[in-house]
């Protein structure tokens, strides 16, 4: 185990921190967590944590992360256990506490930051009570001291109409700004540890930004010390002193950020670093023949109620092309995808595919219309009957489209699922006996079980891991070479964009700011737009957020 | 929110209407004859007819239902076939009854019930929460005229602490009615906690699994406090909705209780017509049933309506 590791100040900004050997405040000593059913979640799991520091823990989801993190309170979810190990907070073996002992400690001692802030506010409650209910209750600060913190808190952290910001409810504020509330409840009373459990993964790139830099000034002013948990090495080695690298409960490997970026050692690691960096290289990508238009989209303007989603878009498509629309939420970017498909009616404007006009809706689409265009969704959970076998999802489009006998059905079947990198037997199987992973490949047989010529692909990964999404891209690219499909990716994810787009198109307030060549678009002189988003996207490099905080204090 | 509230009451009124709808259509096909009950067997088919006509019996029934909800619009529910006695005024005392032997138990029974079902949730799974559950269970799963036998087998028969019979007067004072009334209302009281006390404790348990419960406890605050605080608001919706559900069974569910205790409320006066045959008395007894039913429940709704800070407050 190494010991306390003390930050070098290679931030310009960073003020000078005390160097001296202490006692950690968080140790956590050959933990093990189960569920019910005795299998083991985290096996002999070991951090010191010093005061100060910040002790990244990354892995895939499964890895045992967020099981870790809410152990260090002394918290196990529904269904789980700690079986064994020790957990010091402080000196104090708080799992020899009682209930009410343990409580104490939690909020006032070590904090929580959750993954979504929208659900882990309470609907019912204004957010001022919900963040000064901590200290009152832990007699840190009266109710007044604690509103008039909060107040300085809102206006430093620039959110809107600081002094009335607490009035409101969870409901009436935006994701970003929920999510800086949360950071602020967090600390609310003074705790000397808070667990960041992937506190930016539900926000698009660049309010991600503003939530890590506040974070970092955060940890910074306060002298906190954090388990920072995410899936993004990117993001963890902006703000980690050291990373421990998990992977199925174990750890793999402890290290500093700076060996754990450079020279790390265990395979699995370096698989991480490697294809986290791969994402940061642009690929151009051109097309093998000449550019054959199959789906123009012109001038159009489509509204939700008396709200216009999209003004005035014109995108085109061609044959064995892929074509990325990328946007914040809330740009438009899903309603596009709706229109295609027809699922919303567009107020004015055209749709031709491959040469003849597209009806506006749905219903009034022919059967070979609706089979040359498919979608694959964000969500693959969802979008898979929980009720059907596998068998059953890809066959019903066969059936549907051509017709075929139940014999044919299941060779092609089979055929399909060879093709996405599934075995056979999968067939019998029902979806929800599948991963994320295997999920969403099943999502792309049943489209390609149309025989389409376009696929709409909307966020076909960020429901999934890295190493997931990447197999699942690869998938993707695959096809499309041996089949010549035309893909329409809809995504947030810049690092997506490089990797898979001959054109791209950038959307925001449903107006289309840059549209053409991947590589012309992300080549200067920018829009100011892309050149924002470019620059919201986490580098590979710990340097990288310091830089930013430089340049704009600059 | 005042368009969703007007909303709300626009549904409760046309519900409203189609209650009226299907009360006229139920009593239309109620097997037997106004005329031959009243006039008896030995009655020739002439004077049935004539009788008839007497009563408009005769004319179609779409007329008689718009002429008949028109009056009841205005008020005006008829006489009384058997009696004729204004409907209205035989009914209005007997309403004010019920309405009291109603009061009296949601007064008990609400409270013991949100009370129990709380504890219940905050203790899931220990001694109390069990024994709330098997008692309540129990509880329902006896017959109502059951329950009311036995308590008054106890406590009016052996005890003497209650009379069997809880015959009211207009002329009694209020603590007098209280004592003549705590049988009937102890036993619907044991009729209704149980479904309420199991709802709160059901909702409550279903919000337990939020995440913003769990970040309450990691705020550090003890169980009975997240469950007060943070899990009941917001339980508040299904619990208001089972309440109004168990009020308006107060009201409509007392027939076998009033029967029981001969206690002179609606319920009876009802029983009284259908075995009468007495279209107007019976017309007029559903029509107060079902304006109950709908009353509370739309108050039910405008109540959900506005604790939930969605609802209330737009963006």
């Amino acid at each position: 185990m190494s010991i306390g590791f003390c930050r070098s100040t290679h931030a310009p900004l960073a003020p000078q921190r005390r160097c001296k050997i202490e006692k950690p405040i968080l140790k956590i000593q050959g933990l093990r967590i189960e569920n019910l059913a005795g299998e083991v979640l985290v096996d002999n799991a070991n951090i010191e944590l010093m005061p100060g520091e910040i002790l990244g823990l990354i892995g895939e989801s499964g890895a045992g992360k967020s099981t870790i993190g809410l152990a260090a309170m002394s918290y196990a979810r529904a269904g789980c256990k700690i079986t064994r190990g020790h957990i010091e907070i402080d000196g104090v073996q708080v799992r020899d506490l009682s209930a009410k002992g343990r409580a104490q400690f939690r909020g006032r001692r070590i904090a929580y930051v959750a993954q979504s802030a929208a659900a882990s506010f309470n609907p019912a409650h204004r957010i001022m009570d919900q963040i000064c209910e901590m200290p009152v209750h832990h007699g840190v600060l009266t109710h007044a001291e604690a509103e008039a913190w909060a107040v300085e808190m809102f206006r430093t952290l620039e959110l809107p109409d600081p002094d009335n910001f607490g009035a409101r409810y969870p409901h009436q504020v935006s994701g970003g700004q929920l999510q800086r509330a949360m950071a602020i409840m967090a600390i609310s009373a003074h705790p000397d540890i808070v667990v960041f459990d992937e506190p930016t993964t539900a926000l698009d790139v660049t309010t991600q930004i503003e939530v890590l830099l506040l974070i970092k000034k955060m940890i910074r002013d306060y002298n906190i010390a954090a388990l920072y948990i995410t899936h993004d090495l990117a993001v963890v080695a902006q703000i980690a002193d050291r990373i421990l690298v998990l992977q199925s409960g174990k750890m793999v490997e402890l290290d500093t950020t700076a060996n754990i970026l450079h020279a790390p050692k265990a395979t699995y690691t370096k698989e991480l670093v490697e294809d986290r960096q791969t994402s940061d290289v642009f690929r151009e990508k051109l097309l093998k023949s000449e550019r054959e238009v199959i789906l123009d989209a012109s001038n159009i303007i489509a509204h939700y109620g008396d709200f216009r989603v999209l003004n005035d878009v014109s995108i085109t498509v061609a044959k064995g092309e892929t074509v990325a629309i990328v946007g914040e939420s809330g740009s438009g970017k899903t309603s596009l995808a709706r229109v295609m498909v027809g699922l919303t009616q567009l107020t004015s404007g055209s749709l031709t595919f491959m040469g003849s006009t597209l009806a506006p809706s749905l219903k009034n689409r022919s059967r070979d219309d609706l089979r040359k265009i498919q979608l694959i969704y964000q969500q693959p959970d969802v979008a898979l009957n929980p009720r059907q076998t596998v068998g059953e999802i890809i066959g019903r489009p066969i059936m549907f489209y051509f017709n075929r006998s139940d014999a044919e059905i299941t060779d092609r079947t089979a055929q399909l699922l060879h093709q996405v990198g599934l075995p056979e037997d999968y067939m019998n199987r029902y979806s929800t006996a599948l991963s994320g992973g295997q999920k969403q490949r099943v999502c792309i047989a049943r489209a390609l079980a149309a025989e389409p010529t376009l696929i709409i692909c909307d966020e076909p990964t960020s429901a999934l891991d890295q190493l997931v999404a990447e197999d699942i891209l690869k998938l993707l690219q695959q096809l499309q070479d041996d089949m010549g499909l035309s893909y329409l990716v809809i995504t947030h994810d810049l690092g997506i964009v490089r990797r898979i787009a001959h054109r791209t198109a950038i959307l925001l307030g449903g107006e289309i700011v840059a549209n053409g060549p991947t590589g012309d678009i992300f080549k200067p002189p920018f829009h100011t737009y892309t050149e924002k988003l470019l620059q919201s996207v986490p580098e590979l490099r710990e340097t990288w957020l310091e830089e930013i905080i430089y340049k704009r204090s600059a | 929110m005042l368009r969703l509230i007007l909303t709300r009451i626009f549904l409760g009124c046309l519900t409203l209407f189609a209650v009226t709808i299907l009360i006229f259509a139920a009593t239309e096909i109620l097997p037997g004859d106004v005329a031959s009950a009243i006039l008896g067997q030995g009655a020739t088919p002439e004077t049935l007819a004539a009788f008839r006509i007497e009563l408009g019996l005769n004319r179609p029934a779409y007329v008689r239902y718009f002429e008949w909800l028109s009056n009841a619009l205005q008020g005006d529910l008829g006489t009384a076939l058997t009696n004729k006695r204004e409907v209205l005024a035989t009914i209005t005392p007997r309403l004010i009854n019920t309405l009291f032997l109603a009061g009296y138990a949601a007064v008990i029974a609400v409270p013991i019930a949100i009370f129990l079902g709380i504890v219940a949730a905050i203790n899931e799974g220990k001694w109390i929460d069990r024994a709330a559950n098997i008692v309540s269970l129990g509880a329902i799963s006896v017959p109502e005229f059951f329950i009311a036998y036995i308590l008054i087998f106890v406590f009016a028969t052996n005890l003497g602490w209650f009379p069997s019979l809880s015959t009211v007067y207009s002329d009694m004072g209020f603590w007098q009615k209280i004592h003549v009334v705590a049988l009937p209302s102890i036993t619907l009281t044991m009729l209704v906690t149980a479904h309420m006390l199991r709802m709160t404790r059901a909702s409550v348990l279903a919000i337990m699994s939020q995440p913003y419960i769990e970040m309450a406890f990691l705020k550090g605050l003890p169980r009975n406090q997240v469950i007060l605080h943070h899990a009941l608001p917001n339980a508040a919706a299904p619990i208001i909705s089972v309440i109004a559900l168990n009020l308006a069974y107060l009201i409509v569910g007392v027939v076998v209780i009033e029967v029981v205790f001969v206690y002179p409320g609606v319920g009876q006066y009802m029983v009284d017509g259908v075995s009468k045959r007495d279209l107007p008395v019976i017309q007029a007894c559903a029509l107060v049933f079902g304006g109950a039913f709908v009353l509370l429940n739309t108050v039910a709704d405008i109540l959900i309506i506005m604790v939930n800070p969605l609802l209330r407050n737009s963006r």
